[in-house]
């Protein structure tokens, strides 16, 4: 058990749509070792973006255990949750999701800032920026970037704190078929060179091919 | 690096900013304006009523120091008070509103020119008939008359004789008994200056007089400026008081319309400081930075609009208004535009802190 770094057990999530409750998970379990490329696959409307919104610690489950790290995300206070996303998980976005008014080193120092992290960053994220290919670019606001550029920027920016996993939803959901082929196999070089947990969502099982292990989502469960 | 981002987010949409900012402004130079015109005619009023170079100042029993009072002292009372002792010479007058604060004065110019040492003329010179008027070089500047022009005062036309230094007492001046006439006042008199053959003998026949004559108000010259101060114009407070509360009101209106637009159309970018571990407190504490930062602009900006307002007045109506600066104003002003800036910014900012992270994600 020491190598499992997401650990998820019976876990539902049953939201209320004014008088009508809607199963988003139907008992989900899974186990994601420490260094592992895990790609989700599944249609819309199987959970596999909930169970993103749950593991980042967005939204509490109902019922179940999820543990991140060895901690239970089941007994945790908004507050804490709010720690998690701080300290153990990164989130790269299919839109992005860079802040307009900022450059793209500004985008990556707002996380680190967010974490009270002071000081310039070390010379090893430095040949991260290196690896991405936004050294260069870092002093461009969104705006002036490609989608893929800004892409790399999220990614730069959701790892810059070292956490324990990546979160990836749908992360080349607007990106054409080069920039794709770019941002996945920066993905996995991370999980390579650094151990990286990554855990990606997508519907494209040519993005999930990437991963080390695919598992399939429907009607809220995982399936195989 | 919180900073930066207020700053960049004010930057992004400079004309909401700048806007923001105007409108804080406007309320910050309000204050200052009405403050420092209230302290400008009061001091120039000051300033006026010791250029006349009398000694004491009488007034009508149950009058106010500083307000029009009525003509209420029988002119005959001129004889009592140059038969006392020390005072050698003494001038009788009466005053007239004509209009906001502005009013006509209405003098024996001989007795007044003994008192006073005498007008100095610019133009023209001393009225020689019963429908002429004196008018000070800020009243000529400002509605651009000469000596020989015809003005239109108490529904009639009277024609400058002269125009006069201004500083002794009033801007407009006619003869005393053609005003007394004309407002209904003959032989009566709204105020009387005492010179004395000693000044340093003031307080001495000032107290001699308030035992002769209790009801009358009766002050030195150096008591009668100390009473030109806002607290003692009756409502005067009160009406910066509601000033300042409408300022309050309108900073509170002016900044949550806008924070709560921003709020509204930084949806996305809220979800994404929680997604990177923003605490509900740092967004709010980013809002209300941003808050801030815009009250101080406006209140940069307030003051310049003070300036400017002085400067406008300066300009256009010198002869009815005058303003001061007032820099023992300014914290006070910065007080009011942060509390109304931040009271706005309070509902803004709660709908921020508590925006469910998920849904702030998926808004377009």
């Amino acid at each position: 058990m020491s190598d499992t770094i997401i650990a998820i057990r019976d876990l539902r999530k049953i939201y209320r749509v004014g008088d009508v409750e809607v199963a988003a998970l139907r008992g989900v379990n899974l186990d994601v070792q420490r260094g592992e490329f895990l790609a989700v696959v599944g249609p819309s409307g199987s959970g596999k973006s909930t169970l993103f919104h749950i593991l980042g610690g967005l939204t509490p489950p109902t019922s179940g255990n999820v543990y991140i790290d060895g901690r239970d995300l089941m007994g945790m206070s908004e507050a804490e949750r709010t720690n998690l996303r701080k300290t153990t998980v990164g989130f790269v976005f299919q839109k992005y999701n860079l802040l307009p008014t900022l450059t793209a080193a500004d985008n990556i120092e707002i996380a680190r800032s967010i974490a009270r992290k002071n000081g310039k960053w070390d010379a090893q994220f430095d040949e991260i920026l290196k690896m991405l290919g936004i050294k260069a670019r870092l002093h461009h606001k969104p705006r002036a970037m490609s989608g893929g550029e800004q892409q790399r920027v999220a990614i730069a920016r959701a790892i810059v704190n070292e956490p324990a996993i990546l979160l990836a939803d749908e992360p080349t959901g607007n990106l054409d078929t080069e920039n794709s082929n770019t941002v996945l196999s920066l993905l996995r070089d991370l999980n390579k060179r650094l151990n990286q947990t990554i855990l990606m969502i997508t519907h494209n099982p040519e993005a999930a091919a990437f991963a080390d292990r695919i598992v399939q989502m429907r009607d809220g469960r995982i399936v195989s | 690096m919180i900073n930066k981002l207020v700053i960049e987010n004010l930057k992004h949409r400079p004309l909401r900013t700048a806007l923001t900012a105007f409108t804080i402004g406007m309320q910050v130079m309000m204050i200052l304006t009405l403050v420092g015109i209230s302290r400008g005619l009061l001091a120039d009023s000051a300033r006026r009523a010791q250029g006349v170079g009398a000694d004491i100042w009488v007034r009508p029993p149950g009058s106010s120091a500083i307000s029009f009072s009525s003509a209420g002292m029988p002119q005959g009372i001129l004889r009592y008070f140059s038969k006392q002792p020390h005072v050698v010479h003494v001038a009788g007058m009466v005053v007239h509103p004509i209009g906001g604060v502005n009013t006509v004065t209405g003098v024996d110019l001989e007795e007044f020119n003994r008192l006073s040492g005498g007008f100095r003329y610019l133009d023209g010179g001393p009225f020689q008939g019963r429908e002429e008027v004196l008018v000070d070089e800020f009243y000529a500047e400002q509605n651009k008359k000469k000596a020989g022009d015809v003005i239109q005062l108490l529904n009639r036309p009277w024609k400058i004789a002269g125009v006069v230094e201004a500083g002794k007492l009033g801007r407009l001046f006619v003869p005393r008994d053609t005003l007394q006439e004309l407002t209904g006042n003959t032989g009566k008199l709204s105020q009387v200056l005492l010179k004395l053959d000693d000044s340093k003998l003031t307080d001495q026949v000032v107290a001699s007089l308030k035992k002769e004559l209790p009801d009358y108000q009766i002050y030195s010259i150096a008591e009668f400026t100390s009473l030109f101060t806002v607290s003692n114009v009756p409502g005067l407070s009160a009406f910066i008081g509601v000033i300042i509360a409408l300022s309050i009101v309108l900073g509170f209106v002016v900044v949550s319309l806008t924070m709560y637009a921003a709020v509204l159309e930084r949806t996305r970018e809220i979800g994404v400081l929680k997604s990177l571990g923003a605490s509900p407190g740092y967004v709010v504490n980013l809002l209300l930075r941003e808050t801030s930062l815009l009250a101080v602009i406006g209140w940069i900006t307030g003051i310049l609009l003070a300036f400017g307002s002085r400067w406008a007045i300066r300009t256009f109506v010198p002869a009815y208004l005058t303003q001061q600066i007032v820099p023992d104003w300014w914290p006070i002003a910065f007080g009011v535009a942060l509390t109304g800036a931040l009271l706005g910014a309070l509902y803004p900012g709660v709908k921020a802190a508590r925006q469910d992270a998920i849904e702030a994600l998926s808004h377009e």
